[in-house]
């Protein structure tokens, strides 16, 4: 019990995990940018942004550069909130 | 899971908020280079365009706008080598030279650089010769300090050192090209020089 209830069961996972790293330290990011720092395929990423947008940890801003469409992801407060409590746990697992 | 993915995980964590936060290929030896510049120019002009005792340098006359050039020609000189070592470091690290990351890094360098750069031509236009070592320190310090956020965070110490150098170059009038040679030639190289050091080491 106690610091085991923080770890969040949908960071522990390294695509997940990496996509909120990233949304903490940038205000938004697009779909290319993080395909391109995470080094993943589009589908893959795609459906983990999905998870990520379903418990609103984060929000999505679509839109048009040009005739492109631009599609931009940013934590929410609540994803931020979730994220800090996760990396809290883990430091305290990895200290005991 | 294991203590170890654990650790794995804070490590990776750690790895891309860096990677995609902070352009971290700036060039220690970019740094030595624009102190050689800086200095070289300083001489010129000192030799050469530094009005006699008793001479007055105006705004008008041949000196004043070789000078300039002078100037131009050692930003010009900086900016190209930077540039260079730049993107060779960047190829190496696989990192891209033009993404996100080296956006916000100019952006946020060049406000308080060109908001300087702008006040000290106004000055100048209205023949206020006498700061404009100190000002050109003093913004250059916090253009830096600025935009050590996106990359090196080492970098703010040389901002820091640059501020400083400038507000005791205002206070002491008639030193200007001194602390500009101090600032801008000696300051970059030993910042160049521990920089590259640590790049050796990595």
């Amino acid at each position: 019990m106690g610091i085991i209830d923080n770890i969040n069961k949908l960071f522990d996972h390294r695509i997940r995990l990496g996509i909120m790293s990233i949304l903490m330290v940038n205000e938004d990011v697009d779909f290319n940018g993080l395909k391109e720092l995470l080094d993943v395929t589009d589908g893959n990423l795609a459906s983990h942004l999905k998870t990520l947008e379903k418990e609103k940890y984060i929000s999505v801003q679509k839109q048009f550069i040009g005739r492109k469409p631009n599609t931009r992801y940013s934590a929410t407060k609540i994803g931020k909130t979730e994220f800090k409590k996760h990396i809290e746990a883990l430091e305290k697992l990895i200290n005991n | 899971m294991k203590q170890k993915d654990y650790l794995k995980d804070i490590s990776e964590i750690k790895n891309l908020m860096n990677r995609s936060s902070r352009f971290i290929s700036l060039s220690g030896l970019s740094g030595i280079f624009a102190g050689i510049y800086a200095i070289a120019g300083a001489m010129i002009a000192y030799l050469f365009l530094f009005p006699e005792p008793g001479e007055y340098l105006t705004l008008h006359s041949q000196n004043f706008k070789l000078l300039l050039l002078v100037l131009a020609l050692v930003a010009v000189l900086s900016v190209v080598t930077a540039y260079l070592l730049t993107t060779r470091k960047a190829t190496k690290n696989n990192e891209k030279i033009w993404d996100a990351t080296t956006k916000r890094l100019l952006l946020n360098f060049l406000i308080p650089l060109v908001t300087g750069g702008i006040y000290i031509l106004i000055k100048l236009g209205n023949q206020h010769y006498g700061l404009t070592g100190a000002l050109m320190l003093v913004f250059y310090g916090l253009a830096l300090v600025n935009a050590s956020k996106y990359t090196l965070g080492n970098v703010k110490y040389l901002g820091y050192a640059e501020i400083i150098l400038g507000l005791i170059c205002a206070a002491l009038p008639g030193y200007g090209l001194w602390f500009w040679i101090f600032g801008f030639g000696v300051l970059h190289i030993i910042y160049g020089s521990l920089m590259f050091v640590q790049e050796k080491k990595q």
